[in-house]
C-alpha cells in the first residue's frame, strides 16, 4: 500500500511562503508528477513528503498514518535525487545494499534483492564498480536500483532525468514508466519538463508560486486547462495567446482584436455572452491552427504574415504575425510557405480556450 | 604546460621552477651538510685557503651521536610525537564534529559562531600563553605532557573546525539525505557516508594539526622546564645553544632528525592532502 495524502500543507522560509495550502490525495499505485517552473514549490513539497524539510503547517499522511514528525528513515519511502547522490566510496553493490544493511536485513536476503533489482535494471555486471567508473545513465540506474531494493511504500523522484543528455532522457523515461507498471509502487515525481510530466504521470499537478494550479490527468490538463498558466505550460510549442474583445453583433458573438475577428462557436456562446464588451485572452494551440481552405467558414479564419518557417519533418512550425501579436502554427508538412508570405489561417472551433484577462482563469 | 617555442618553455617554466626549488631546498641541504660536517670544517674561517662551505670530504656522524648520547634527544622526540599525536586526535575529533555541526545543522547563529571560532584562531599565541600559564599552574599541570596536550587544541581546534567546515560544505548534502532516507540516523549517515567521503579533508586537517603541534615552540618553552619533558624544538634550542656558543653540528642534526617524521607523514598522504585542500569530491 502507498496512499499519500497532503492536507493544507504550507511551508515558510522566514518570510517566504514557498508552498501554499497544498491539498492532494495520491492513490495507491498511482504515478503523480509535480510540474512547474523553478521555484514553484514542487521540490519543497516532495522534500516535505520525504521528511527532509519540516512542514510549517498541515498534515502529510501515508496509508492513514500522519508522518509529520517521523524521521525520513521511518517513513518507508525511497528517493532518487537529481545528482543521483551515489555514495562515492562504495561499490554499486554496497550502494544498493546500504539501505537494507541499515535496516538489518540478513545477508542472503540483501544479496537476493540486490540481484533482483540489478537484473530488472540491467546493471548486473556493474555491481563491483565504483560510481565514478559509471556513465550518467548507469549512475541513474544504480540510483533507481538503490530505491527499488527497499520495496518502499512510495518512491520519490526529484528531477531524476535532468542530468542526462536528451536521447538518454527519452530512453530512461520509457524505462521509468515500464518500471512503474511492473512494480506498481506509488510514485511522486518532480520535474520542470512538461513532456516528462505528460508522458509519465497518471495525474499531473501543475504548480506555480507555491500554489497548485490544477490537478488532473495529462489529457485533461491539455484539453481543459484551468487557467492561462496551465494552458501555456502544458503543450509544446506553447499555446498562443491573444488579447481580444468580445463583441455582439446581430446575435453573432465575435472575439476580435486588431488582427483577427473570430466568430465564437456555438459551444462557447452561452458562457461568453456575459463577457460582451470586455477584454478576454483567447488561447489557441499551435496544433489547432491550419492553413485555411475552402471548407473553412470565413468566421473562423484570419490573415497572417509568415516570419519564420521551422521545418521539423513531421510538421512545420510557422511563426506568424497576426495584427500586433505573434503566433505559432503547427501545420501540415506538405504546406508550402515562405517567409513574408501572407497566409490565411483557420482555427479548430472546438478547441478554442478563453481566459479572464485579469484572473487568468478559464471561462 | 607551456606551449610554443622551446625558449618559452625554458623562460616560463624550467628556469623559474629551478630557482624556486633551489630557494626551497637549500635550507634542507644546508641542514644535511652541516649535520655530517666535522667541527674542524664547520668553524673554519671564510678566508681560510681550504674553505668549502657547500661540500665535505670527511662526513661524520659525531653530531648525531652527540645528540643521542649527551642530550635527551630520543626522549624529546618521543615527547613531541606523543604530544603532537594526542593533541591532533583530540582536535580532529572536536574539529570534525564542530565543523559538521556548523556546516550542516542549520541552527541559529551558526554563521557567526563559525566566524567567532575563526577569530579565536587569530589571537596570537604570544598573548595567549600568559593567561594559559596561569591556568596550567592552577591545575598543577606544569612540566607534564598534559600542559601541552591540553593547550595545543586551543589553536588546533579552530583550525580543524574551519578546515572541516569548508570540506563538509563541498560534499553534496543529498548524499546524507539519501542515507537518512535509506534508514540511517544522522549520526550513522555521518559515520558511514560523510566521514569516509571526507577522508582527504580529515587527513589534511590532521597533517596540518600534527605539523603545527610538532613545530610549536612558545607554549612548550613556557610550560616545560625539566629537560626530560621537553619537545624537540625547545630541547634542541635550549640545550645546544649554551650562552653564546652555538653547537651548529648537533643543532642541525636535531633539526634534521626532527623534521623527518613530519616529512614521512606528508609523503604518505600527499595525494589525499592535495585533494583535501583543493576540496574535490569525486562522485
Amino acid at each position: 500500500m502507498g496512499q499519500v495524502v497532503l492536507k493544507d500543507i504550507n511551508k515558510f522560509y522566514d518570510s517566504v511562503h514557498a508552498v501554499k495550502d497544498v491539498n492532494l490525495q495520491i492513490r495507491d499505485k498511482e504515478f503523480v508528477v509535480f510540474v512547474g517552473p523553478s521555484g514553484c514549490g514542487k521540490t519543497t513539497t516532495l522534500r516535505m513528503i520525504a521528511g527532509l524539510e519540516a512542514i510549517s503547517s498541515g498534515d502529510i499522511s501515508i496509508d492513514g498514518q500522519v508522518i509529520n514528525e517521523l524521521a525520513p528513515m521511518d517513513r518507508d519511502i525511497a528517493m532518487v535525487f537529481q545528482n543521483y547522490a551515489l555514495y562515492p566510496h562504495m561499490s554499486v553493490y554496497d550502494n544498493m545494499a546500504f539501505g537494507l544493511k541499515m535496516r538489518k536485513f540478513a545477508k542472503p536476503e540483501i544479496a537476493k534483492r540486490v540481484k533482483e533489482a540489478a537484473d530488472i535494471l540491467g546493471i548486473g555486471e556493474l555491481l563491483k564498480r565504483k560510481p565514478r567508473q559509471l556513465s550518467g545513465g548507469q549512475r541513474q540506474r544504480v540510483a533507481l536500483g538503490r530505491a527499488i531494493v527497499r520495496h518502499p511504500r512510495v518512491f520519490l523522484f526529484d528531477e531524476p532525468l535532468s542530468n542526462l543528455d536528451a536521447k538518454l532522457r527519452v530512453q530512461m523515461r520509457v524505462e521509468l514508466k515500464k518500471l512503474h507498471l511492473r512494480l506498481g509502487t506509488t510514485a511522486v515525481y518532480v520535474t520542470h519538463d512538461q513532456v516528462e510530466a505528460m508522458t509519465l504521470g497518471d495525474r499531473v499537478v501543475v504548480m506555480k508560486d507555491g500554489l497548485v494550479q490544477q490537478v488532473g490527468e495529462p489529457l485533461e490538463l491539455y484539453n481543459q486547462p484551468a487557467n492561462k498558466f496551465v494552458a501555456g505550460f502544458i503543450g509544446s510549442p506553447a499555446m498562443n495567446f491573444a488579447t481580444v474583445t468580445m463583441a455582439d453583433g446581430n446575435g453573432r458573438l465575435t472575439a476580435k482584436n486588431g488582427g483577427m475577428e473570430i466568430e465564437v462557436p456555438n459551444g462557447h456562446v452561452e458562457r461568453l455572452r456575459a463577457h460582451v464588451g470586455r477584454q478576454l485572452t483567447l488561447g489557441i494551440r499551435p496544433e489547432d491552427l491550419h492553413v485555411a481552405g475552402d471548407s473553412d467558414p470565413v468566421g473562423l479564419t484570419f490573415p497572417s504574415k509568415v516570419e519564420v518557417v521551422e521545418q521539423l519533418g513531421s510538421e512545420i512550425l510557422l511563426d506568424v504575425r497576426v495584427g500586433d501579436e505573434s503566433m505559432v502554427a503547427a501545420v501540415d508538412p506538405t504546406t508550402r510557405a515562405r517567409v513574408q508570405d501572407s497566409l490565411r489561417l483557420a482555427v479548430n472551433p472546438a478547441r478554442l480556450h478563453f481566459f479572464d484577462a485579469k484572473t487568468e482563469a478559464a471561462i | 604546460m607551456i606551449e610554443g617555442a622551446k625558449w618559452r618553455r625554458w623562460v616560463y617554466f624550467y628556469i623559474p621552477i629551478t630557482l624556486f626549488l633551489v630557494f626551497l631546498l637549500f635550507p634542507f641541504y644546508w641542514m644535511v651538510i652541516t649535520t655530517i660536517r666535522p667541527d674542524g670544517e664547520l668553524y673554519r674561517p671564510w678566508n681560510a685557503p681550504n674553505y668549502a662551505p657547500f661540500w665535505t670530504w670527511n662526513p661524520t656522524f659525531d653530531h648525531i651521536r652527540l645528540l643521542f648520547e649527551e642530550t635527551l634527544f630520543a626522549t624529546w622526540l618521543w615527547n613531541t610525537m606523543l604530544i603532537a599525536f594526542v593533541s591532533t586526535v583530540i582536535s580532529l575529533v572536536c574539529g570534525i564534529f564542530a565543523g559538521y555541526a556548523l556546516s550542516r545543522l542549520n541552527f541559529p547563529f551558526a554563521g557567526s559562531l563559525g566566524t567567532g571560532i575563526f577569530i579565536t584562531y587569530l589571537v596570537p599565541q604570544t598573548l595567549l600563553f600568559i593567561p594559559l600559564a596561569d591556568i596550567i599552574r592552577n591545575f598543577r599541570l606544569g612540566d607534564t605532557p598534559w600542559s601541552l596536550i591540553l593547550t595545543y587544541p586551543t589553536f588546533l581546534i579552530p583550525f580543524c573546525t574551519w578546515l572541516m567546515m569548508g570540506y563538509f560544505k563541498a560534499i553534496p548534502k543529498e548524499l546524507e539525505e539519501c542515507a537518512r532516507i535509506d534508514g540511517a540516523s544522522r549520526l550513522q549517515a555521518m559515520l558511514y557516508i560523510i566521514l569516509p567521503v571526507a577522508v582527504p579533508g580529515i587527513l589534511s586537517a590532521g597533517i596540518f594539526a600534527f605539523t603545527l603541534s610538532w613545530n610549536e615552540f612558545i607554549y612548550a618553552l613556557v610550560f616545560m622546564s625539566s629537560s626530560e619533558q621537553k619537545t624537540v624544538p625547545v630541547g634542541v634550542v635550549s640545550e645546544l645553544i649554551r650562552g653564546d656558543v652555538f653547537y651548529w653540528g648537533p643543532l642541525m642534526a636535531g633539526a634534521l632528525l626532527g623534521s623527518i617524521p613530519v616529512a614521512i607523514a606528508y609523503s604518505f598522504f600527499v595525494e589525499h592532502y592535495v585533494a583535501g585542500l583543493t576540496g574535490s569530491v569525486k562522485g
